[in-house]
């Protein structure tokens, strides 16, 4: 509903946005300058904002205590396969609810939700001892699996809601033309929902990432993503606020710089529907 | 792309991960799962030379307090066997012991010595006197306070203090103007937090957590005289916002010069007088206070490795942890940072080295550690072992909960009858479904 | 439309995902249940026979069961009203013309991008400290005394910290609402005289009850669940023990899965009635 504003209006608007805007972000920034201070300047009373002796002695310090490259990796691999294997199971289901809608559709899409409420600290035990019996235990594979079926309603969900917003007429033109299932599937439908299907896997690599109780309590060495390097940096003995603000800062920024070279597409791509 | 190749190729690939997962550990590594303590962060820059002298590699998993014991609980009762070693406490040992997911440290080798081992520390992480866990580093509590300010209230830190001695030098010490509190103690829920500090400070007072029948004992006088004591002094003399001090807050408010007086583990010792803290030059040490009970409020703990039963590394994990806790490791960290930054409290020989005993804290955390007796804390007899805790495996639930009611009362919240009232509550509750009552 | 075929093939696509789903919620749910039924203490050498129903009766008449559900709903509640409130705010804020429009919109979302645990620790430690806290200093600098936020402010602490989370996600499924709205209706009305707020109530809020629906749905599903924040912050205490904390004590710091496992179940019976509720709404408003 963009209009022409006077340039008065617009610099009123131009002020107040960017004031909520850096007041949000604020937690954000100031957790990254406070990586680069001494640990003394970090409570320094009264705070110093910019004028500190800037140090990479911080992030030093964690990279040798962790092994950051690995904890890293895991996230990537993790919330990646997640993402693409939720992805492939998600796309056919959606299609087929979006275009061959049955009486039980929409109850099967919640049924599909109210997965997600299952308390997960309640099954953990379950969920623990049969990760024993396979021996997922520690294993990419194990959480790829678990974080795709914790993300898999709302995969099924938001792609549900793209391709009902395709056209039927359009597939019914491709079927007139003797297009079989999978042509329309490949050559109709997939170009049609593709920034759908991209603010999607966005998304979900976000949730996947973020995920912090399974990542943290099914995995030991060789999984751990950084959610778990993150739990060795929480209140140790001594000051550590600038030690923290490193690790913090180490674990947000690949997916923080994702999310704003994508930002686009999120903004474009993020509705669940919501525009009818 | 079918759907059928689709999904052969995503479960290849997810193969190929997991398949990569085992590929990178040659045979033998062993996994650690540790605390993100100092002492702990330091032993972990020496492990290359373990693994140099004996070819076993070693991963860390390396995990805050609370995280890391909800994580080796979940894998030892379910026999989930992720880790070759676990950093346990004393609380957990016995407890483990008695039933048999710890492999005995009863063949360490002659060189190690266990005899070494403090007997406090020793008989604390043992069943039925078999050593199951070896000590990394041992604590009592005690008073740590400000030389500088005791002077300039005109008083004298007696060796061995009351309890009204403290409350009335805290009074003195406090100087809100600039900023100094009389006293800092923990506050913060958490059975291993402030849980801990105001349970051993019961034990001076007379009180207990069980009757001998496992009845809870919060309806007593001797708690409500702790709680209130407590809570009147810190009112009176400690700092802001305390109800959510743990160690590692008062630690940083000792360290800044905000405190007069500090009572807490016997380990902090090297940091207030390290490089970290501003007032390392003005620090003096005392037995924790008493009430002239007979008991005084001083705890014991010790951080230890235990290595689980079901791990198939079991001579590699003990040769890490002989390694870990012998007296080598000791030296190697004397030798490169100084006697003051040993890991503290486990071992005699340690407290015989004439270099060790210049260490300005060396003899009061001995003495701290000599005057702790688990089997016999309280006044009134209990039925259980511990003193910051009873090492039954029920504790640490009822504890936090029944610490967050504290805490809250120390915020005020709540009033003290309220808190010991729903702490009651909470702790027969609890024994009721474990089937003690 | 449909044909039989079709519909049959409709059928074997959706099938991965349904069975899948299916596994995922029925096998937990049934050990859940059974644990439930069990004494079971793992720390007491595991599974010790029946429990009848004794576990469900000891979780409910529990003195934290009630304010549990309370902390729960008081959490989901407040988020919800933060987020949909602000987030309709700021995003007819971002549909004005402004400068750096992008950019602002980067700083916005930004949070949504940081995990729980971090936020947690980082608004905990550096902000909230009553000490050494941002807070404390700002606090401090207008000569009042610091604020022990995680202790006398706790609840509306934990409120704030996943509001700033959740903030993000609302603000940008409500501005692509907000992008679609016909502006002539909007210019029409405003030509007429009607004022601001009219205008708002009238026609901007009608047009947006479908994406504050589809966020109330969406984030009442996550916040129910919400662990990481509260773990970090306060560990339960100063009332902020929630439903699914008291359930973790249960299991992990108690021991006791057995009645963790009854706590589960009531969970997901109350996470149910909500979802109904939230469904009867959602279902008029998704057609």
């Amino acid at each position: 509903m963009a209009r022409s504003v006077t340039p008065r209006r617009k610099l009123i608007n131009t002020t107040v946005a960017w004031a909520i805007g850096l007041l949000i972000f604020f937690p954000i920034l100031w957790t990254i300058l406070t990586s680069f201070k001494s640990e003394a300047e970090a409570i320094a009373a009264p705070p110093i904002f910019l004028g500190f002796d800037w140090t990479l002695e911080n992030y030093r310090i964690v990279m040798e205590r962790s092994d950051y490259g690995r904890f890293l990796w895991n996230s990537i691999i993790i919330a990646g396969l997640s993402t693409v294997l939720g992805c492939i199971i998600a796309v056919p289901a959606a299609w087929s609810m979006a275009f061959v809608p049955s009486k039980r559709t929409k109850d099967i899409l919640l049924w599909m939700l109210s997965t997600k409420m299952l308390p997960a600290v309640g099954v953990l035990y379950p969920i623990y001892l049969i990760f024993i019996e396979l021996g997922l235990l520690d294993s990419r594979a194990g959480l790829v699996v678990v974080l795709m079926l914790i993300n898999l309603p709302i995969i099924v969900w938001m792609l549900y809601t793209y391709f009902k917003e395709i056209p039927g007429e359009i597939l019914e033109a491709a079927r007139m033309d003797g297009a079989t299932l999978r042509q329309e599937l490949i050559y109709v439908l997939t170009p049609m929902a593709v920034p759908g299907i991209a603010s999607t896997l966005l998304l979900n690599f976000i949730l996947a990432w973020n995920e912090a109780f399974w990542t943290l309590n099914l995995t030991a060495v060789n999984a751990a993503p950084l959610t778990a390097f993150i739990a060795s940096y929480s209140s140790p003995e001594g000051l550590f606020f600038a030690k923290l603000s490193a690790a913090s800062t180490m674990a947000i920024a690949p997916i923080l710089i994702l999310g704003w070279f994508s930002q686009k597409q999120l903004v474009r791509g993020l509705t669940f529907g919501a525009v009818k | 792309m079918s759907l059928k190749s689709t999904l052969r190729a995503a479960t290849a690939l997810s193969l190929i991960t997991a398949g990569s997962a085992f590929a990178d550990g040659h045979s033998a590594t062993i996994t650690i799962a540790t605390v993100n303590n100092g002492d702990m962060i330091r032993m972990q820059g020496y492990t290359d030379q373990f693994t140099e002298a004996t070819g076993i590699a070693v991963e860390w998993v390396t995990l805050e307090e609370n995280v890391l014991r909800q994580r080796v609980t979940t894998d030892i009762t379910t026999s989930g066997g992720q880790f070759d070693i676990m950093t346990i406490g004393m609380y957990e040992t016995p407890i483990w012991g008695a039933n048999d997911w710890l492999v005995p440290l009863d063949d360490l080798s002659a060189e190690y010595d266990a005899g070494d081992i403090l007997p406090a520390m020793a008989g604390g992480l043992s069943y039925n006197g078999t050593l199951f866990a070896a000590p990394f580093y041992g604590e009592s509590s005690m008073i740590m306070y400000r030389t500088d300010l005791m002077e300039a209230a005109g008083l004298e830190m007696p060796a061995a203090p009351s309890w009204s001695f403290i409350a009335k030098a805290a009074r003195e010490m406090t100087d809100r103007d600039n900023d100094i509190n009389g006293v800092c103690l923990r506050g913060k829920a958490g059975w291993g937090e402030g849980g801990a500090f105001i349970t051993a400070m019961s034990n001076s007072f007379g009180a207990r957590w069980f009757d001998e029948d496992w009845n809870a004992q919060f309806d007593t006088r001797e708690w409500s005289d702790t709680l209130n004591f407590y809570k009147n002094m810190m009112d009176d003399s400690g700092p802001a916002g305390f109800a959510t001090n743990g160690f590692n807050e008062n630690l940083s408010l000792f360290n800044q010069g905000k405190c007069g007086m500090w009572i807490d583990a016997t380990v902090a010792a090297s940091f207030v007088t390290g490089a970290d803290s501003t007032v390392a030059d003005s620090v003096g040490f005392a037995l924790a206070p008493d009430n002239g009970l007979g008991k005084r409020s001083n705890w014991l703990w010790a951080w230890a490795l235990a290595i689980p039963a079901g791990t198939q590394q079991v001579d590699e994990a003990k040769q890490f942890i002989e390694w870990a806790t012998g007296t080598g490791y000791i030296e190697q960290v004397a030798a490169n940072e100084g006697w003051a930054n040993v890991p503290p409290g486990a071992r005699t020989s340690l407290y015989e080295n004439p270099d060790y005993q210049a260490v300005p804290f060396a003899q009061m955390t001995l003495d701290s550690i000599l005057s702790a007796d688990p089997t016999d804390s309280t006044v009134d007899p209990s039925p259980y072992v511990g003193i910051q805790f009873a090492a039954i495996p029920e504790f640490a639930g009822i504890a936090t909960e029944v610490s967050q009611e504290f805490s809250a009362a120390y915020a005020g919240q709540q009033s003290i009858e309220e808190a010991l009232e729903k702490a009651q509550a909470i702790t027969n509750e609890a024994m009721e479904a474990a089937g003690y009552r | 439309m449909a044909t039989k075929a079709s519909r049959s093939a409709a059928r074997i696509m959706m099938a991965p995902a349904v069975i899948l789903l299916l596994g995922w919620m029925l096998v937990p749910l049934i050990m859940t249940l059974w644990f439930s039924f069990r004494v079971y203490l793992p720390l007491r050498g595991g599974d010790q026979g029946w429990a009848g129903f004794d576990n469900y009766t000891r979780f409910v008449s529990s003195s934290s069961f009630w304010p549990a559900v309370q902390t729960t709903l008081i959490i989901v509640l407040g988020v919800l009203a933060i987020t949909v409130i602000f987030g309709i705010l700021i995003a007819l804020l971002l549909d004005q013309p402004i400068w750096g429009q992008g950019v602002v919109r980067i700083l916005v979302i930004a949070p949504f991008f940081v995990m729980p645990t971090v936020s947690a620790l980082v608004w905990k430690n550096m902000f909230m400290d009553p000490v050494n806290g941002l807070f404390a200093h700002l606090w401090r600098f207008f000569g009042a005394e610091p604020v022990s936020w995680l202790s006398d402010a706790s609840m509306g602490s934990i409120i704030m910290i996943v509001s700033w989370q959740w903030l993000p996600f609302a603000t940008l499924i409500l501005l692509t609402a907000v992008q679609s709205l016909d502006s002539e209706q909007l210019e029409a009305a405003e030509m007429d005289g009607a004022p601001w707020l009219k205008r708002f109530w009238f026609i901007v809020l009608p047009h947006l009850s479908r994406a504050i629906t589809i966020v109330i749905l969406i984030q009442t599903i996550f916040l129910l669940a919400i662990f990481a924040e509260i773990f970090v912050t306060t560990g339960g205490a100063f009332g902020t023990r929630t439903l699914s904390y008291l359930i973790f004590q249960r299991v992990l710091e108690s021991q006791n899965v057995g009645l963790g496992s009854a706590g589960g179940v009531y969970a997901i019976i109350l996470a149910n009635i909500i979802a109904i509720f939230l469904m009867r709404i959602v279902g008029k408003n998704l057609d």
